[in-house]
C-alpha cells in the first residue's frame, strides 16, 4: 500500500539494500536498512511514535499537553512529527554543538528548543531534561534512555523488518546511542536465530565530553541495563570522525547519502566483513545526509571535516 | 613489554597530566596494576574494589572494547593502543 492518511502512518518499512560490492570480503554480504527513509528522517521516527502511542495508551500522556525531551536531535525531530500531527506541545533540550539542520527543522516542526552546553554532549542535555521535568510535572517527559517503548520500536518493527527481508542475516552492527536500536532489534533476531551476532559501534567520547567533571557523570541508559545489554552484545567497536566521513564518502560514491553516524556503522560493517569468513551482516544506517551537509563532510577537505566532525554531536 | 595507554582529559590529572603513558603487562589487567602502581589516585576511578572496570569506564585495545572481548583478562601486545574513556549517552 503505498496510500497513507497521516504522516505517522509512513513510519518504518524502511528498505534494505545490498551494498555488497563494497564489502572488504567476498564470502561476506553487507546490507544497509536505510532509516533516513522515515518521514522525519531518520530511526527516530520509530521511537517517538512508539513512545506516545504507549504514554497515550497508558494515559500518562493527554491531548495538549506539553512534551518534554532531551535529544541530540533526531529523538527530538521525531517527536516534533509525531506532536505536530497529533496535537501536542514540545520542548526539546538540545546540546549547543548539533548541527544547524537538525535546530532548523525542530524549528520548522514548532518545537521549542531549550539549549544545554556543548562541552557535556548528551549527558548534560539529560540532566536539563530531568530537572525541567521535576520542576513541571504536569508535562509528559518520554526519558528515551529509559522508556521500554524505545527498545520495543525496534523489537516490534526494525528487528521483524530485518527478519522478513534478510533471514539468511548473521552479523547486525548498529550504532550505540541510547542502545534502543541494538537491544530490541538484537532480541529479536536473537530469538529468531541464537546463531546472530550482534555488534556495537561507537564514537569515541573525545573533547566532546571534556565538560564531565568527574567519571561518575558518566552515563549508561536505564534500558541498557534493563534489557541486559551487556549479555546481548557479542562486540563493541569505536570508530571515530575520520573513519566515519571516509566511510560517508564511500557510500557516496555508489550513491548512498547518509549522514555521520552511518559511516561510523558502516566501518563496523566493514570490519565485521574482514573478521569473519563467511556470512551475511546487515547494518543499521540512522538518517540520511541532509542535516549535515553543511558540515561539508563530502565536499571539503579531509582534515577540516574531521576536526569539524569532532567538535559536533552527530550520534 | 611497554604498552601505551590514552588517557582521557577527565583522568588526566591523576596521571601526572599526561595524555599517553607507558604500561606494562601482558593483559588489560596487568597494565592496570602496573598503572595504579605508580598513580594510586586512578586506582578507584578505574577499577572497582571488587576488581572489576568501573562501570563508567569504558576500556579499548584499539577499537575493541575489552567488556565484550575477555575484559581485563584480553591481551594486549607492544602494537596495541590502550584507551581509557568515559562511558556516556548519545541519541
Amino acid at each position: 500500500m503505498s496510500r497513507f492518511a497521516s504522516p505517522v502512518d509512513l513510519i518504518g518499512n524502511t528498505p534494505l539494500l545490498d551494498i555488497s560490492q563494497l564489502s572488504p570480503n567476498p564470502s561476506v554480504s553487507i546490507l544497509v536498512k536505510l532509516e533516513g527513509c522515515n518521514p522525519g528522517g531518520s530511526v527516530k521516527d520509530r521511537i517517538a511514535r512508539s513512545m506516545i502511542l504507549a504514554a497515550e495508551a497508558n494515559g500518562s500522556l493527554a491531548p495538549g499537553q506539553t512534551i518534554i525531551e532531551s535529544s541530540s536531535g533526531n529523538t527530538g525531530i521525531g517527536l516534533a512529527l509525531v506532536a505536530r500531527s497529533r496535537g501536542y506541545k514540545l520542548k526539546i533540550v538540545l546540546p549547543e554543538n548539533v548541527s544547524p539542520e537538525r535546530k532548523q527543522l525542530l524549528e520548522i516542526y514548532g518545537a521549542e528548543i531549550i539549549s544545554s552546553p556543548g562541552s557535556e554532549g548528551s549527558n548534560g542535555a539529560v540532566k536539563v531534561a530531568q530537572k525541567l521535568a521535576a520542576d513541571h510535572p504536569e508535562w509528559w517527559y518520554p526519558y528515551q534512555y529509559a522508556n521500554p517503548a524505545n527498545v520495543d520500536a525496534h523489537y516490534t518493527g526494525t528487528g521483524p523488518e530485518i527478519w522478513r527481508d534478510c533471514p539468511e542475516v548473521t552479523h547486525f552492527v548498529a550504532g550505540l546511542g541510547t542502545s534502543g536500536t541494538l537491544l530490541g532489534v538484537g532480541r529479536y533476531l536473537k530469538e529468531q536465530n541464537p546463531a546472530v551476532q550482534i555488534w556495537a559501534v561507537e564514537p569515541p567520547a573525545g573533547e566532546m565530553v571534556d565538560g564531565l567533571k568527574n567519571l561518575d557523570e558518566g552515563y549508561i541508559p536505564p534500558i541498557f541495563i534493563d534489557f541486559g545489554g551487556a549479555d546481548l552484545l557479542n562486540r563493541k567497536k569505536m570508530v571515530g570522525p575520520r573513519e566515519s566521513i571516509e566511510g560517508v564518502r564511500t557510500l557516496a560514491e555508489i550513491g548512498v547519502l547518509v549522514g555521520l553516524s552511518t559511516g561510523a556503522a558502516f566501518l563496523g560493517a566493514t570490519k565485521c566483513a574482514a573478521e569473519i569468513d563467511s556470512g551475511v551482516v546487515v547494518f543499521l544506517s540512522p538518517d540520511g545526509a541532509w542535516k549535515y551537509l553543511s558540515s561539508e563532510a563530502w565536499t571539503g577537505d579531509l582534515d577540516e571535516a574531521t576536526e569539524r566532525a569532532r567538535q559536533t554531536l552527530y550520534f | 613489554m611497554a604498552v601505551q595507554v590514552r588517557i582521557p582529559t577527565i583522568l588526566r590529572p591523576d596521571a601526572g597530566g599526561q595524555a599517553v603513558v607507558e604500561a606494562e603487562g601482558e593483559t588489560v589487567g596487568e597494565l592496570f596494576a602496573d598503572l595504579v602502581a605508580r598513580f594510586p589516585n586512578l586506582s578507584s576511578k578505574v577499577i572497582t574494589e571488587e576488581g572489576q572496570l568501573h562501570k563508567f569506564v569504558n576500556v579499548y585495545v584499539n577499537d575493541d572494547d575489552v567488556r565484550y572481548l575477555d575484559k581485563l583478562d584480553t591481551k594486549v601486545t607492544a602494537a596495541d593502543t590502550i584507551s581509557i574513556l568515559p562511558a556516556v549517552a548519545g541519541g
